[in-house]
């Protein structure tokens, strides 16, 4: 009887998108090795029967050499089935995950993946004598367009497990999947595409660099854009309508206990930054002020990742992340965690050793600000209150945050790549071919996101409205402040508060800003708040990402990160205090 | 005509070259502080196509020792420069 059926295959050959069309769930899957860190789980009608199905992260070998691979080689043990998703333009190569799969013993059928992508660029796949050399179902799929998965389910019954398999050598593998290359593939010659001429120009050194450049800058361009009129045309437009309501509502319950709450600290005065209430600010944040950013920057984060420029841009800064102790594949979680630091988290899986992984970790904690925290950044220094302080336009200070930041990354990888021991191996990373996105994937890929973000953010942001509201009601506020006095003042030369801000960051960064703007008029000066915000980025991850870290490192690597982290962020305050107020 | 034989490394961009041999060193040499290989190196380079008697061709070299980008058959990948002079090559 099947029970389980787990989807094995090297990386980026699809398996997330065949999973996807299977079960109906929705999974992560871009144009990069090392997508699915993890394996999820779904559910598929089988004969009438649900089956679990699971997807695994790729792999190469059965012999992990990280430990996203390992957990795919861990998942075969327990399947009933195994469905090797084989990507047909790179036959010879995902043929030897396959010998190795036969000799598991466990019953299998095949997937020939990306088939209609072997006709453009000239590869003939005899698959009949495929099927018969292996001795195995073999079906040509088009996962992306669902072509052939009809066939492939139909199929899964008939999986087996061929008998009289031998264990060989590497060596011998590839001896028999020689032979089998030369019965079944015939290549015809094709000239240079297109897509390869681009793909040459953004991996070339002289033409890659200014073309990463540029595309890096338009991006935030983009995401900016998007945000900003989203926020604007959309959100702004939905708060105004919100507000006679909450209004009303408030009058409803008049001044008290639930008003403060639900509403706002100071009766009658309604402000959605600032007056700290469940319904106002607890809504606000996420929704009217973060959720336009997260929509921008996972749809453009989508493309990139869709295309398959991401590993071009790895080997692009391969260099420069050797310096900190990782390779260039070290680029992926800073993207992801740009986005939100879990993920991020979760990505320095595919590095290869705990050197590179506790650095990876480290630095995205510290110098990587989340969506959350950049719309944060963003909604400061852009807030009326606020820009009345500044001096020069809110840019400027928006891009001293994000200079020290850059610096602190840099800085913080030097030393730590000196000091912490392990091994820093080299890059070994596929390069893709280049496909356009689908504009559909990519909305998808988007809304998935975008959900995840929602259901996280919104149950912190209240939790978090409501201990600080907690907080401020019996008083501990008041008494943190006036405790942190000294330390803030003497070492930062930053008002008491502050603490109140950097303490409501761990549970959620977005909140920090409410807590912030609550404040009157006049608590910070504007080189403060540059300092501020530089510390609240790097002080601690928030409770989420902590817990991921926790998981990932283990708590002996999380103690000695989160040391760092506060070390570097009290170095970070004294020296920025020295150069942006003086003494 | 004599066969010449040189790490990959030295090929120069555009020039296809046939693996001869991966040395497989277990004993990481210091370049740069970055350490050569690792212990299964010559197997995840196997598993990824780069073996004996395959066909390769540099597409691009990172300066300062950095990456470089091959092709073999319709693969392309990036790999170490540290790698790359352990792989020895003949020209074709």
């Amino acid at each position: 009887m099947i029970k389980k059926i787990v989807l094995m295959g090297n990386p980026n050959v699809g398996k997330s998108v065949v999973f996807s069309r299977l079960t109906g769930a929705n999974v992560i899957s871009s144009n990069y090795p090392g997508t699915t860190v993890d394996f999820s789980k779904g559910k598929m009608r089988l004969d009438g029967k649900t089956v679990e199905i699971i997807d695994a992260p790729g792999t190469y070998s059965l012999e992990p050499s990280n430990n996203s691979e390992k957990v795919a080689s861990e998942l075969l043990k327990d399947a009933d089935v195994v469905i090797n998703v084989i990507d047909a333009t790179n036959l010879e190569r995902n043929l030897y995950l396959t010998l190795e799969l036969l000799e598991s013993k466990v019953p299998m059928i095949i997937a020939l993946n990306m088939w209609d992508e072997t006709k453009h660029i000239g590869i003939n796949i005899d698959e009949k004598k495929l099927r018969k050399i292996l001795d195995l179902p073999a079906i040509p799929i088009v996962a992306l367009t669902g072509e052939g998965i009809k066939e492939l389910v139909q199929k899964i019954k008939k999986a087996k497990s061929p008998g009289k398999i031998k264990t060989t050598s590497e060596e011998k593998k590839w001896i028999k999947i020689g032979k089998i290359i030369k019965q079944v593939e015939k290549l015809e010659h094709r000239h240079h595409s297109l897509k390869d001429k681009i793909s040459d120009l953004t991996i070339k050194p002289l033409t890659g660099l200014p073309i990463a450049i540029a595309i890096i800058f338009f991006s935030f361009w983009i995401v900016r854009l998007i945000g900003e009129n989203l926020i604007t045309y959309i959100l702004d437009p939905v708060f105004d309508l919100y507000r006679p309501l909450i209004q009303e509502f408030g009058e409803l319950l008049g001044d008290g206990f639930l008003y403060k709450f639900l509403i706002s600290q100071s009766y009658g005065e309604i402000n959605f930054l600032e007056s700290l209430g469940m319904l106002t600010t607890g809504l606000y944040v996420p929704i009217g002020m973060v959720l336009p950013y997260i929509i921008a920057f996972y749809l453009v984060l989508s493309f990139l990742e869709d295309t398959g420029y991401l590993p071009r841009l790895a080997t692009l800064l391969d260099n420069i992340f050797h310096k900190l102790g990782m390779h260039g594949y070290g680029i992926i979680p800073v993207f992801l965690g740009l986005g939100c630091n879990v993920p991020g988290m979760l990505a320095t899986r595919t590095l290869e050793t705990r050197k590179q992984r506790l650095i990876a970790a480290t630095l995205l904690s510290i110098a990587v600000p989340c969506m959350a925290q950049t719309s944060l950044i963003f909604a400061m220094f852009s807030d009326e209150k606020i820009r009345n302080s500044l001096e020069f336009s809110p840019i400027i200070y928006i891009f001293m945050v994000f200079l020290s930041l850059i610096i602190i990354y840099f800085v913080v990888g030097l030393i730590l790549n000196k000091f912490v021991k392990g091994e820093s191996p080299e890059i070994f990373l596929e390069i893709p071919n280049y496909r356009i996105p689908h504009l559909k994937t990519a909305l998808k890929k988007t809304w998935m996101r975008i959900k995840w973000f929602l259901k996280d953010a919104i149950p912190w942001m209240f939790f978090g409205v409501f201990i600080i509201n907690i907080l401020y009601t019996i008083g501990v506020i008041e008494f943190l402040a006036q405790v942190f006095k000294p330390i803030m003042s003497g070492l930062f030369g930053l008002p008491g508060e502050t603490s109140i801000v950097l303490i409501s960051g761990f549970l959620r960064k977005d909140l920090a800003v409410g807590t912030l703007l609550s404040f009157p008029e006049g608590t910070f000066s504007a080189m403060q708040l540059v300092i501020v915000a530089t510390m609240l980025t790097m002080f601690f991850p928030c409770i989420a990402t902590f817990a991921v870290m926790i998981k990932e490192l283990g708590i002996k690597d999380m103690i000695k990160s989160a040391l760092i982290m506060i070390s570097a962020a009290i170095i970070v305050g004294i020296i920025l205090r020295f150069i942006l107020i003086g003494v | 005509m004599t066969k010449k034989i040189i790490s990959l490394a030295n090929l120069p961009i555009g020039k296809k070259a046939k693996i001869i041999s991966i040395i497989s060193g277990h004993h990481g040499r210091h370049h740069r502080g970055k350490h050569f290989g690792g212990c299964n190196l010559g197997h995840r380079m196997g598993v990824m196509g780069v073996r004996k008697g395959q066909i390769i061709e540099v597409i691009s070299k990172q300066p300062f020792f950095g990456p470089i980008t091959i092709s073999i058959g319709k693969c392309k990948m990036t790999i170490g420069r540290g790698m790359a002079h352990k792989i020895l090559v003949e020209e074709l």
